[in-house]
């Protein structure tokens, strides 16, 4: 019964985030200002994921392959591992845990001070207020955190197993563009697109029907990203086996 | 004016309110007061709309709220301004932004007209030297008159107030009460002011609704309040020593 609850107030809150925005110029000045909160402000631990993932995925793979595997399996490994899961998948589960606990707190806490009752009271579309934004910029900018994380993970296990001499820069290379399929990347692109929405959709809606107190900010905080996180790895469950099954 | 008609609600097996029915007197400050937990925010929240009645309706002026479309909502809303009790500013905004606020999604105005708006409200609140302070450097009387020139600057027709001198000194909470009688005088509004505070009740009320065990059990101008021949309203009253000393003096 819960379960059943919870979607249909989660639909009905969707309806109400997607409808048109009162005035354009507000909206557009805090899509910028959610862009630079939820893209921007996590560049730098998306770069520094990204760049250890790459290393490590680097030595490990290096460490795996026996005297009869070619070593431009290193190449092959980092590569397919970078686009296929860890950023489009993992980066996003950590995306999950910093923006959507952020977005959470935030909601909860206008929620229990009132503010978004003020919103309510001047005729504000609260929902479609504080949310649509956060959505178009997660929607616009995680995916171009996804392909950075991808180019930084790549070219730091490159940069690894060349300094670390476990493979020569051109076996790396070869590796890299051996059976690459371009679809690959398409369909990570897409899943970090729905995983994006799963993320910014699922912790306002925790912090958004926020109730009580301090206490109780702090629980839509993690139920938020508990829950992101769960359905976030069910989607990518599904989309995997929809997109490469 | 604002009208209440049968209105009951119900959470669970609580029921909270039974059949309240009231008018709001235009120009006029309305106290809807009664003991923590009588119902009175359940009231006032159904009259704004931030609930739903289980039963009954508001209307505003003659228009139905509780029926209106979502459009048709928005129209009133914009007539309403609302203080609420922990004042609900936007914290990442500062004072003149917040007050601008209404205006900026609302108004058809140029920035120069909302500035002087702005300017003229946070004046009339006697607050024209903390325009570009953020709410958390404010002390909670100066964040209350904040919110009372948010909620005027869409210049309303309907002014709500919950509990607008809680957390206050007593000096402090008399300012409140004079702006808000002030304010709802100078632009004609129609005032609804939750409160139990009978300092408050006694300073600015006109006419006074007193919510029991869901129920209005009393309403009547403040003039009649301390000779009413109610006991829930006779025991709300004199619950302090002083209003029973003021009650001794004037028998």
């Amino acid at each position: 019964m819960g379960l059943f609850f919870h979607i249909g107030r989660y639909a009905s809150f969707i309806r109400s985030v997607m409808r048109r925005p009162e005035k354009g110029s507000v909206f557009r000045r805090l899509l910028l200002e959610e862009m630079n909160a939820i893209g921007l402000q996590s560049l730098g631990i998306v770069a520094l994921l990204s760049v250890f993932m790459g290393a490590v995925i680097c030595i490990q793979t290096a460490h795996q392959i026996g005297g009869w595997i070619p070593v431009y399996t290193i190449g092959f490994t980092v590569r397919q591992t970078m686009i296929l899961e860890f950023s489009p998948t993992l980066i996003p589960v950590i995306l999950a845990g910093k923006v959507g606990s952020n977005i959470a707190s935030q909601l909860g806490t206008m929620r229990v001070t009132e503010q978004i009752d003020a919103l309510e009271i001047m005729g504000v579309n609260s929902a479609g207020y504080l949310v649509l934004p956060k959505m178009i910029a997660a929607l616009t900018t995680i995916p171009f955190l996804v392909i950075l994380s991808m180019v930084l993970g790549i070219g730091a296990g490159m940069w690894v197993g060349v300094s670390t001499g476990v493979s020569s820069a051109a076996d790396f290379e070869y590796g890299m563009q051996i059976d690459f399929n371009a679809f690959d990347v398409t369909y990570a692109i897409l899943k970090t697109c729905v995983f994006a929405l799963i993320i910014s959709s699922v912790s306002a809606y925790h912090g958004y029907f926020t109730s009580g107190g301090a206490l109780e900010v702090g629980r839509s905080s993690t139920k938020a990203v508990v829950y992101a996180v769960v359905i976030v790895m069910v989607a990518n469950l599904l989309l995997t086996q929809m997109l490469l099954g | 004016m604002i009208e209440i008609h049968n209105i009951s609600k119900s959470f669970g097996d609580q029921t909270v309110l039974r059949e309240v029915s009231a008018k709001f007197l235009p120009g006029k400050v309305n106290f809807i007061i009664g003991r923590s937990g009588s119902g009175k925010s359940v009231l006032t929240k159904c009259t704004v709309g931030l609930l739903e009645p289980d039963q009954g309706h508001v209307s505003y002026d003659g228009r139905n709220f509780t029926e209106l479309d979502r459009r048709g909502r928005k129209a009133v809303r914009q007539e309403i301004g609302m203080l609420f009790q922990g004042s609900a500013l936007f914290d990442s905004m500062t004072v003149a932004e917040n007050v601008m606020f209404p205006l900026r999604m609302f108004s058809e105005s140029s920035d120069a007209e909302m500035r002087d708006r702005v300017t003229f409200c946070l004046e009339r609140v006697e607050l024209g030297h903390a325009a570009d302070k953020f709410p958390s450097e404010l002390s909670g009387g100066m964040q209350k008159r904040v919110g009372i020139a948010r909620a005027i600057a869409m210049n309303p027709k309907y002014l709500f107030c919950d509990e607008p001198n809680s957390g206050l000194d007593p000096q402090t909470a008399i300012v409140i009460d004079n702006l808000i009688g002030d304010l709802t005088r100078e632009f004609n509004m129609t005032t609804v002011v939750v409160s139990h505070d009978m300092n408050s009740v006694m300073e600015a009320s006109d006419f006074i609704h007193f919510v029991h065990q869901g129920q209005i059990a009393w309403n009547g101008p403040t003039s009649e309040l301390l000779a009413a021949d109610n006991e829930a309203l006779n025991g709300f009253i004199f619950a302090s020593k002083i209003m029973r000393e003021l009650r001794n003096s004037l028998s």
